[in-house]
């Protein structure tokens, strides 16, 4: 078990923006092996959204990669350290980015919820983050009342994890966006903040990932430029075709 | 042989006809080039007949579906031979999403000594004819034309993997990543659906159909491979729709070399079926396995590819070259299997001797009539001079792509945008 990992293994940098340290040492005998396997689970997680959305993505790859992810989350949860958040809507393309948001920010919001960590704040997310709508978001992020964002018991949050895997593939399926009903069918109603829910994933997307907004916004719109700011008018303009649909 | 660079260039798909007479490659742009070996003379009987380009086209085009807003790539993903029947060859070729029979012909005559219209072609004046004559066949240079004689679309809502010719000759099959569909040749608005994997709830897809295969002589049998590294047999006798099948080949899994990458490299990237019938060879990543049709519970055979490369797994998991597709082959008498694998190298296993060699595809190498020299990976420790250490491996240099003639020991070799053609060496 412990050479999966072998020689192969590219370390990750804390640069990379990609979390290496946080709460999650200790659940492992091996504290090695749990850092190799939560980067493994990061990069699975990057590569599914990595999709070329100019061609329809391997379906293949996307389900071995899945499988991979799921096996993961169980031996995680088995020992006990899964606790990933699982964003639950807010439409379906740009749900991916949706998940690698949610990675970035784990180490904060772990801290929020179960390990109070002196060192890492908003300033901490900012830095994995750049462009970040930083403290109203997390504010909004971290209300009780949120079911997206929901810090509980594992069981729940590998059941929304599983979902948001399985969107994924419902993604793949059927690229065209749908009603509003549909786009936000899985949020409760009573959590209906829609500047909240895209600020977090529109402020951290950098203009490699804005293919998936793109696709999700051409379909009631002309098609935008291809390059993404990261700012509050092109928010706007996502919340606007978002409600008009 | 020697190809341009360019994306648009890469080989896709490799195969020689039933007579070996022929040999069709399809590339990433959609373009299929046929060979064609050259008749033996009488003056050079030792000479063996060369490959040369005998047709090139354009089978398929790049589309856009509006609907869900992707392109639809034109790559040729395989090209399958139809047995020859008459002076014409026929050959299927598919994309992600379309099938196309093709029709290849030659003209070596043309007609001559039309009534209503002159040499050129321009229409006569009819006030101006005052004879008639019977038009004449003259030679003319060879041309060799292609012609789609078939489109069978939109029947696929995922990625077309594979086409297989049944033993009738008369139907054929097409697999996606969830579906296999039965054709007629002469009926393109209609195909049956014999094999559906996907689930009412997409959210519960763990498995997709990767490779699929008609049995050579029953044309009511079939085999299609899953990436779990299963494969199943089918009969179609059984029932419309095979969703059961009637074997199940599935090896169990070593405890000992479990790892998170273990459903990954057990994915099988090709299924084949010997040319007796009687096994069926499969490819995963880092072996190639044959089964005997009457034995589920495990392969009768295993080859190691490239095992030095599992300790590499993770690396290779992040370029993603873990998710390459290598496929196999059999010689004519199913004594030898053929794979692939990086830094243009490609195996091939002796069934018989257990014997196995390396050899690589390289323009270094392939002086004409050069003999090609066994190649060796070090995997550890002192690296001998000829040896080359997998570090040094060129995972961008991948055979994904070879063909064996189907009687005589002539192999094809696609290196990405360059094919090799390799022959025995003559006494």
């Amino acid at each position: 078990m412990g050479t999966m990992f072998a020689r192969g293994l590219k370390r990750k940098s804390p640069e990379d923006g990609e979390d290496m340290e946080g709460g999650l040492a200790g659940a492992r005998a091996t504290p090695s092996y749990s850092l190799q396997r939560q980067s493994l689970l990061d990069m699975s997680l990057v590569k599914l959204q990595l999709c070329h959305m100019l061609v329809e993505p391997n379906l293949c790859r996307s389900v071995l990669i899945a499988n991979t992810v799921r096996q993961i989350q169980e031996e995680m949860s088995q020992d006990g350290t899964w606790r990933v958040v699982a964003p639950q809507a807010a439409g379906r393309a740009p749900l991916d980015r949706l998940v690698s948001t949610d990675i970035l920010c784990r180490s904060a919001r772990e801290q929020e919820g179960e390990h109070p960590a002196p060192d890492v704040g908003d300033g901490h997310m900012a830095d994995l983050v750049p462009g970040l709508a930083v403290v109203p978001s997390a504010q909004a992020l971290r209300s009780p009342q949120s079911s997206l964002w929901e810090v509980d018991s594992s069981r729940e949050n590998r059941g929304g994890f599983q979902k948001s895997l399985d969107q994924i593939f419902e993604t793949l399926e059927n690229k065209t966006s749908g009603s509003v009903e549909e786009l936000f069918a899985d949020v409760d109603s009573s959590y209906y903040d829609l500047d909240a829910v895209l600020t977090g994933v529109v402020g951290s997307t950098p203009s490699a990932h804005a293919s998936g907004l793109q696709a999700f916004a051409s379909a009631a719109a002309p098609p935008p430029s291809s390059s993404c700011r990261s700012d509050l008018g092109e928010l706007d303009h996502a919340v606007e075709i978002l409600v008009e649909t | 042989m020697s190809g341009r660079s360019g994306r648009a260039d890469i080989i896709s798909t490799v195969e020689f006809n039933h007579t070996g007479e022929l040999l069709a490659t399809g590339d990433k742009g959609g373009r299929v080039v046929i060979f064609q070996r050259e008749q033996e003379s009488k003056n050079q009987v030792h000479r063996r007949g060369e490959y040369n380009v005998y047709s090139t086209f354009q089978s398929h085009e790049p589309e856009f579906d509006y609907l869900k807003s992707l392109e639809i790539e034109e790559k040729i993903n395989k090209i399958r031979w139809l047995p020859q029947q008459n002076a014409a060859y026929f050959l299927l070729s598919t994309n992600d999403k379309t099938v196309k029979l093709w029709k290849v012909s030659e003209r070596d005559k043309r007609p001559e000594g039309y009534n209503l219209k002159d040499e050129e072609g321009r229409l006569r004046d009819p006030a101006t004819i005052t004879t008639l004559r019977v038009p004449v066949l003259r030679p003319m240079d060879l041309m060799v034309e292609a012609t789609p004689r078939r489109v069978f679309a939109n029947a696929h809502t995922y990625h077309i993997n594979s086409i297989s010719v049944n033993s009738d000759y008369e139907t054929y099959m097409s697999a996606d990543d969830l579906r296999i569909n039965l054709w007629n040749f002469e009926i393109t608005n209609q195909s049956f659906n014999i094999v559906d994997i996907k689930p009412a709830n997409m959210e519960e897809l763990t498995e997709v159909i990767t490779a699929a295969e008609f049995h050579p002589h029953h044309c009511n049998s079939f085999v299609y491979s899953s990436s779990k590294g299963t494969i199943r047999l089918c009969d179609m006798r059984a029932s419309a729709l095979c969703d059961r099948h009637s074997k199940f080949f599935e090896e169990p899994e070593d405890p000992s070399n479990r790892s998170f990458f273990s459903e990954i490299i057990s994915s099988i990237s090709d299924v084949k079926f010997s040319h007796s019938g009687r096994y069926i060879m499969t490819r995963d990543y880092l072996t190639v396995k044959v089964w005997d049709l009457n034995m589920e519970n495990r392969p009768i055979e295993t080859y190691q590819v490239h095992d030095y490369l599992r300790s590499k797994l993770c690396s290779l998991y992040e370029n993603d070259c873990i998710f390459d597709k290598f496929e196999c082959v059999w010689n004519g008498s199913d004594s030898v299997i053929m794979t692939g694998s990086y830094n243009n190298f490609f195996r091939m296993f002796d069934r018989n001797t257990k014997r196995d060699v390396t050899l690589e595809a390289s323009r270094e190498n392939s002086k004409p009539r050069a003999i090609l020299k066994p190649r060796k990976v070090c995997v550890g420790g002192k690296r001998r001079k000829d040896e080359i250490s997998v570090d040094s491996l060129d995972f961008s240099k991948k055979i994904l792509h070879t063909a064996w003639h189907p009687s005589e020991n002539i192999i094809a070799v696609a290196a990405t945008n360059n094919l090799y053609i390799f022959q025995d060496k003559v006494n």
